[in-house]
């Protein structure tokens, strides 16, 4: 059966006066799976996330949530979705147990149902000890936690994580992945964005990159990976030995580079699998004694470099654009 | 395209909004939003200084110092001046609707509120409505502090009650106005600045703390008109104080019941729908 996709967006733009924020953007979501949104700061994740909840409208392309329109048919989107922004959209001043109660009774709840969810979800996220302390006193972890789930107050079938671990220390950043990908299973279909490229590759089952308000990149991580090209052999040889380049360059799949002291040979390989075991059987033969042999897969941060021509968390040219999207984007705020 | 059929249902699936009535989940969201200003209002006493502390304070200081020097005729300046003191106070705690939205729109919690399937413009029937119950604790330390000094109502109860209701329903209207300049100001403080520009005249240039009469002309035929007198003279009428405007024939001071009344319709018929279109134009991007 051909399902139509959870989440839809088809040629989206928008602009914030001289500011391009998205230049055309496709996505697409199937029930039940997660993708993961990658890019840098500025790329146009935030509005392309703003957009699908309802929060900002396209200036051109459309975009269908769980079925409806996100523009002609936004009340409805917001019945279906959850949202946890990047910044803090709970309220400061309430407790956490009052934040959850209000944003439930505000979803359509009654006040007993509220009550009801809150309690099981400050359980479920392990803040039952802190739900009746204001917010001010939360950590950074605490709050995500709690924003995450306000997200989950009406068991939404659609979840959209705007950069949920940005700013988190590490311990609550794998706590916090823990949560996402328990949601999974419980059957969300679930849109995430991210500038840590880790994350996309733990977490998401495919990866869109986008740059510059564009999607340059899109499958799943392996296929990332595979098309920026193979894996990394790298061989250290007890003593330096000759006959160890001819010995590997039946398994390379380019010229192999050898150290100084000779003993380090370096070269790219295609099929990982099994090479490390193929490539120790074929040295021994050769007579050469081996310290260590590694295969090194690509990360996604050599994907991002191989895309763009620079890393994920480097600016390049692009910090001017930069410097103007953080300013219009506190102005809009 | 019917897209919807096709998409799975969770177990749970979002049901909470089933057989809620448009009316009724719109009460519903008021009662909420409502509820959230008034634990904020709790939380930081200092947002209270404004309708506890203040009217203290202002009773204290116009009385005494002021009071000294001003001659009323056919009473005491303390009786002539509670009036005047609770349309100050009030007029002036209107501002709280100004800070309190302006806050709120800049933190991210607006953003979240606009994800959830509510009713928009409860966010500022919520905040008025706040505001007119921290209102209604302005009026009681008013009355309590002119109480205590030895001021003295000499109507009935329903025509106090009445004073109530004028100067209340008038304190709402204005808070519509106030929200307007919320919504329009940068964050908090431009809002507070921007509400001390436009309502302290507003209080000041009135009756109601001297009578008109000892004004320049061209001021005291603003006074006449501005709202702030109309509802002070109702108010002084309804509880029976001395009245000097009484004997000003302007339509206002010859019924400020009705002034007071029409005055409050009309900023409600200006400033609601204003800051309804303002509040969506400042959140839709």
């Amino acid at each position: 059966m051909a399902e139509t996709p959870m989440i839809e967006a088809r040629g989206l733009t928008k602009r914030y006066g001289p500011v391009v924020a998205l230049a055309g953007i496709d996505l697409e979501v199937p029930a039940g799976s997660i993708l993961g949104v990658l890019g840098p700061n500025g790329a146009g994740k935030t509005t392309a996330v703003r957009i699908l909840t309802t929060l900002a409208l396209p200036d051109e392309g459309h975009a269908q949530v769980a079925g409806f329109d996100v523009t002609a048919q936004a009340a409805e989107v917001r019945k279906h979705i959850g949202v946890t922004a990047q910044d803090a959209t709970l309220d400061e001043l309430l407790t956490g147990r009052q934040n959850l109660v209000m944003v439930g009774e505000l979803s359509g709840l009654r006040r007993s149902q509220a009550k009801a969810r809150a309690a099981e979800l400050l359980e479920r996220f392990d803040l039952a000890d802190a739900a009746n302390r204001v917010l001010k006193t939360y950590s950074g972890g605490m709050r995500r936690r709690l924003d995450l789930a306000a997200g989950l107050t009406t068991r939404p079938p659609v979840l959209f994580l705007d950069e949920p671990t940005t700013g988190l220390d590490p311990t609550s950043r794998v706590n916090v992945w823990g949560l996402i990908r328990d949601l999974v299973s419980d059957g969300l279909t679930l849109l995430l964005t991210t500038q840590y490229l880790d994350e996309a590759d733990y977490l998401a089952d495919r990866i869109v990159v986008i740059d510059h308000g564009r999607v340059i990149a899109e499958g799943s991580s392996q296929e990332l990976k595979a098309a920026t090209g193979g894996a990394t052999l790298e061989v250290t040889l007890t003593t330096p030995q000759a006959e160890a380049v001819d010995a590997l360059s039946r398994f390379v799949a380019g010229p192999v580079h050898t150290s100084h002291d000779g003993r380090r040979l370096r070269a790219p390989v295609r099929s990982a699998s099994g090479l490390a075991t193929t490539v120790v059987r074929a040295l021994d033969e050769a007579g050469v004694l081996v310290d260590d042999v590694e295969v090194h897969q690509p990360s996604l941060d050599d994907v991002f470099f191989a895309l763009t021509g620079r890393g994920a968390d480097e600016t390049a040219h692009g910090e001017v654009a930069d410097v103007a999207g953080v300013a219009l984007e506190g102005a809009i705020r | 395209m019917t897209a919807v059929a096709t998409i799975p249902t969770t177990p749970a699936g979002p049901a909470a909004w089933q057989g809620r009535s448009g009316l009724g989940s719109r009460l519903h969201d008021v009662v909420v939003l409502t509820r959230r200003n008034l634990v904020h209002i709790l939380r930081e006493p200092m947002q209270l200084s404004d309708v506890t502390v203040q009217p203290i304070l202002f009773t204290m200081l116009f009385i005494y110092v002021l009071g000294s020097g001003v001659p009323i005729a056919g009473g005491s300046y303390k009786e002539f001046a509670v009036a005047g003191l609770l349309a100050l106070n009030l007029t002036t705690s209107s501002m709280g609707t100004a800070v309190g939205l302006s806050t709120d729109l800049t933190t991210g919690v607006i953003d979240r509120f606009r994800t959830l399937p509510m009713w928009r413009a409860s966010v500022l029937v919520g905040r008025t409505l706040a505001d007119l119950l921290s209102a209604a604790v302005c009026v009681l330390f008013v009355m309590v502090s002119g109480l205590a000094i030895g001021w003295r109502p000499h109507a009935s109860a329903p025509s106090i009650i009445g004073a109530f209701a004028v100067v209340l329903f008038f304190t709402y209207a204005l808070s519509w106005a106030c929200a307007c300049l919320g919504i329009v100001a940068k964050g908090p403080e431009s809002g507070a600045s921007l509400g001390l520009i436009v309502l302290f005249p507003l209080a000041f240039v009135s009756n109601a703390l001297v009578p008109t009469r000892g004004m320049p002309a061209w001021l005291r035929d603003v006074a006449d008109w501005n709202p702030v007198s109309a509802v002070t003279a109702a108010v002084r009428d309804l509880f029976g104080n001395p009245n000097p405007s009484a004997a000003i024939h302007v339509w206002p001071m010859q019924h400020p019941v009705l002034a007071s009344l029409a005055w409050s319709v009309g900023i409600l018929a200006v400033f609601a729908p204003l800051a309804a279109y303002l509040f969506r134009r400042r959140t839709t991007e």
